[in-house]
């Protein structure tokens, strides 16, 4: 039948593509995690739960921790810039609320590598911000305000941002005004309608931010590279480490799976919320 | 939050927060000063120069190149896909389903260094090739996402309206679904595009030599000094970039005002 | 009478042993109005997309036209359809919706424009031909939908609940709106519905259906008057259906006893003292009095509802039963009253269902 030979066409590109470049790179970083590494950076197929275990080294916890915090640091600033930005224009127009909307997006269509070296541009010693507070007399000594902690904090914000905005500003847009009236009718404060109101049907909504704000953070080796001044290291620096550096794929490979289960488990958890996958990453 | 006034500046604040490093650069892409401290006086002399500096303009048409050929090509085999998923029923679908979820959600690094392990386990080399594989490869997924959103009850019943009018599976599709699904489409290329232009973490482990990109080559510059060309690229990027997304918004747009006018 | 729609015992299910059509065989003849009538879910609208081919017949055969059309493509069948919500293509103006299903046929351009023209005109609708679906009225559409079907000269024109979107007003009017059409260009509509009202206005035919099975088919005038089941007496109109008693059996009458009350009705074969029999009388036959009479069931005005050129009042037997009264006009009791009701033979429609509550 002809519609058998349509259903092939139809079909074949999409599965192929979801074998071939999802399930395979995904299955073989599996395969080597359990993998022993040689001391050429080759590869002895011999299964180990070694690379598992080294991730517990001291050393590693420190950057694991160190990381998480980065990464959490930057999910609580974010969420701090998205709800007042959000909630302030809940009260505006429709068009304001779009053209608000595409206003976030655009300083995103250039590349975030881009971004990140105006950063430089604006933190350095020497840099604008530096010059301005010292030009106007506030400060006699320029800030170290990037090649620390603080720098790939501020980037990591600025990058991640609009992963958090988009999802809380559609779900606080979404909440019923009559639902806030109702608030306000039987005497509810502004601060008790943020906490039993805007809070809870903005959830799925932050949970989705936080999640697409928190992965990445933990993961932007270039941000931390650059900002941080190389001192710095988050996961990502160590798991690019071990691909292109020291060339120790198997335990790379390990730090990866542990970074898929942190990622299965926290979707698990916004599934449980409510939340949908095809709201996940949406921009 | 009283005051229109706070409630203004809160808004302002944010904005600046995120066009400062943007027009930071735009702005030092015409200064007379080598420094990027102080503006100095206005001068076109950096885009000059990048028309002789020929690393930058190449990794600046790769940028393109690549940001073209995945977003066209994934956003034809998403939509297709989608439609597929859509339609048909066979064995492992929500299996697969649940694949295209995936490079949505987990974390750039961790796709891009899975890539890099195929590509060396198949012994592809390295170079535009397997760049613009990967971009198709993360892109893919975000498209079948916009364009399942606009697949609808009502459409099943426009095409079945199409065949009893004597329509055949041909031109249904493209007299009627493909019409009907095109803000998904377009957004869906949007986004691939955008997200295309916009990567570093993968790019970073499947591009070889000779494949450099402009977000790769900054990258490689910072660490050895940055001349201000880099401004003046930066500025032409967000040029073009903007008058490709606004041309599609646009299209996208008319045909809207189309059908409501 | 020529029949241009043949179903011969035709079964359809989507999962194995549960069928949601099953063997069913009807007739339709050219010309007439033919109303599917039945509840949501009961496979009405599957039988309309069997027979515009959008659905396959799991088991028995489609005829159109004497010719067997079971296995042909919907692309390639004489018959067209009006969906419900018109689906209308919403990126097409009114004049590329009509022309359409021409197009397809690879119909040369000037032949379209004028079929277009006349069909339009057929419909009212000369000089909206650039319009978008979006930029008319819910009537207007319905108009569109009806253009853009009769312009393919369908045997058959199918109707899947066209007016349920309409609102009450403009239903009414498209009622009589499509019958005219139908009258004018002869065509066979098979339409579709769960309005009762609908199906009494517009049919010649009704057929009642009922979890895939066709329970009772005649003009509207039979149905309504003759309904052959408890099912239908309650679906078609309104109703007072009670239990009786047969206590009597005459020649050509039986007696029957409900409440201490005597009706005669006329006699049937399978008559037997003792047997139960559900006596049926509408609402408007019934006759209330304040005088007690001979014969008359005696209760209790629970509510009465003032509808305009009616009233309907709810009388209560001491809590046995529910009786339903309309009477014209107003009336000038009160709820609370007592009263007396007064059924004609007459009036009395016997229902004998051979296998009822199955």
């Amino acid at each position: 039948m002809k519609n058998k030979v349509l259903k092939r066409i139809v079909l074949f590109p999409i599965i192929a593509y979801a074998l071939l470049l999802i399930l395979l790179p995904l299955v073989y970083i599996l395969f080597l995690s359990f993998c022993q590494n040689d001391s050429y950076g080759g590869m002895i197929y011999h299964f180990t739960l070694s690379n598992y275990l080294s991730i517990f080294d001291i050393t590693y916890i420190g950057i694991l921790l160190k990381s998480s915090l980065i990464g959490l640091v930057t999910t609580f600033l974010c969420i701090c810039i998205s709800y007042p930005f959000a909630l302030v224009l809940r009260e505006r127009s429709k068009n304001v609320q779009n053209l608000m909307t595409k206003l976030i997006m655009i300083p995103f269509l250039t590349n975030s590598l881009i971004r990140t070296y105006g950063w430089i541009v604006l933190l350095r010693k020497n840099g604008v911000i530096n010059s301005a507070l010292i030009g106007t007399g506030l400060i006699h000594e320029p800030l170290g305000l990037m090649y620390n902690n603080l720098g790939i904090i501020i980037g990591m914000t600025y990058t991640l941002l609009p992963f958090m905005m988009l999802p809380v500003c559609s779900a606080t847009f979404k909440i019923d005004n009559n639902l806030i009236e109702a608030a306000k009718d039987l005497g509810a404060k502004p601060l008790s309608i943020f906490k039993n109101i805007i809070i809870p049907e903005t959830l799925p909504g932050v949970f989705n931010g936080s999640l697409m704000v928190f992965m990445p953070a933990i993961g932007y080796f270039f941000i931390s590279d650059i900002l941080g001044g190389g001192k710095a290291m988050i996961i990502g620096n160590l798991i690019k480490n071990q691909f292109l550096t020291a060339r120790n794929w198997p335990f790379g490979a390990a730090i990866s799976m542990f970074l898929l289960i942190i990622t299965f488990l926290l979707i698990y958890i916004y599934r449980k919320l409510g939340g949908k996958l095809d709201d996940l990453g949406g921009m | 939050m009283k005051h229109k006034t706070l409630k203004n500046l809160i808004i302002a604040l944010i904005l600046i927060f995120l066009y400062l490093p943007i027009i930071i650069l735009v702005l030092y892409s015409f200064n007379t000063s080598k420094m990027n401290v102080l503006f100095e006086g206005f001068t076109l002399d950096w885009y000059k120069n990048l028309f002789n500096n020929r690393t930058l303009l190449e990794a600046f048409t790769n940028t393109f190149i690549i940001a073209i050929t995945s977003t066209i090509t994934s956003t034809v085999l998403g939509t297709i896909g989608a439609i597929g998923l859509y339609k048909y029923n066979f064995k492992f679908k929500s299996f697969i389903n649940l694949l295209l979820y995936i490079p949505i959600v987990i974390p750039e690094i961790v796709l891009g260094i899975s890539l890099l392990s195929v590509y060396t386990l198949t012994k592809l080399e390295l170079g535009m090739f397997t760049l613009i594989l990967s971009h198709i490869s993360f892109s893919i997924p975000f498209v079948i996402v916009s364009v399942r959103s606009t697949f609808s009850k009502s459409l099943d019943t426009y095409e079945e309206a199409a065949k009893d009018l004597g329509a055949d599976d041909i031109k249904t599709f493209f007299k009627i679904t493909l019409p009907q699904i095109m803000p998904g489409v377009i957004s869906g290329a949007t986004l691939a595009f955008t997200l295309s232009l916009d990567d570093v973490v993968i790019s970073y482990f499947t591009a070889g030599p000779g494949s450099n990109t402009l977000p790769l080559q900054i990258y490689s510059m910072i660490k050895t000094g940055i001349s201000p060309d880099v401004n003046a690229l930066t500025t032409l990027m967000l040029l073009v970039t903007m008058i490709i997304l606004f041309s599609l918004t646009f299209i996208q747009g008319r045909k809207i005002v189309g059908e409501k006018k | 009478m020529k029949t241009v729609v043949k179903l011969e015992n035709i079964s359809k299910s989507y999962e194995k042993g549960k069928y949601v059509i099953k063997n069913l065989s009807l007739d339709v003849y050219e010309g007439e109005f033919l109303t599917l009538l039945g509840s949501s879910g009961c496979g009405k609208t599957t039988i309309l997309r069997m027979i515009s081919g959008l659905e396959h017949v799991t088991d028995g055969k489609v005829y159109i036209d004497d010719k067997d059309v079971t296995e042909v493509d919907p692309t390639k069948r004489e018959v067209n359809t009006i969906f419900q919500n018109f689906a209308l293509f919403p990126h097409m103006t009114v004049y590329e919706n009509v022309s359409f299903g021409l197009k397809m046929k690879k119909i040369n351009k000037q032949e379209i424009k004028e079929r277009v023209t006349e069909v339009l005109k057929l419909v009212e609708l000369d000089g909206f031909e650039e319009r978008y679906p979006s930029q008319l009225s819910g009537g207007q559409q319905q108009r569109v939908a009806i253009a853009r079907g009769i312009i393919m000269n369908p045997k058959v024109l199918l109707l899947d609940e066209s007016l349920a979107s309409l609102d009450l007003k403009l239903k009414k009017m498209m009622q009589i709106e499509l019958k005219k059409i139908q009258k004018k260009l002869g065509i066979t509509f098979i339409y579709v519905t769960h309005d009762q009202d609908e199906a009494l206005t517009m049919s010649d035919r009704i057929i009642i259906i009922e979890k895939g099975v066709i329970k009772q088919e005649g003009s509207p005038k039979e149905i309504y008057e003759h309904p052959n089941s408890v099912f239908v007496a309650d679906f078609i109109g309104e109703s007072n259906i009670f239990k009786s008693t047969i206590i009597h059996i005459d020649e050509n009458k039986t007696i029957v006893d409900f409440d201490g009350k005597h009706f005669s009705i006329p006699r049937n074969e399978k008559d037997e003292i003792g047997k139960m029999v559900n006596i049926m009388v509408r609402p408007e036959n019934v006759t209330i009095s304040t005088e007690p009479f001979q014969n008359a069931i005696k209760g209790v005005i629970k509510t009465i509802v003032y509808d305009g050129s009616i009233t309907k009042l709810f009388v209560d037997n001491e809590g046995d039963f529910d009786l339903r009264v309309t009477v014209k006009g107003s009336v000038d009791y009160k709820e609370g009253d007592t009263t007396y009701i007064i059924v004609d033979d007459k009036d009395i429609v016997a229902i004998r269902e051979e296998n009822h509550e199955e």
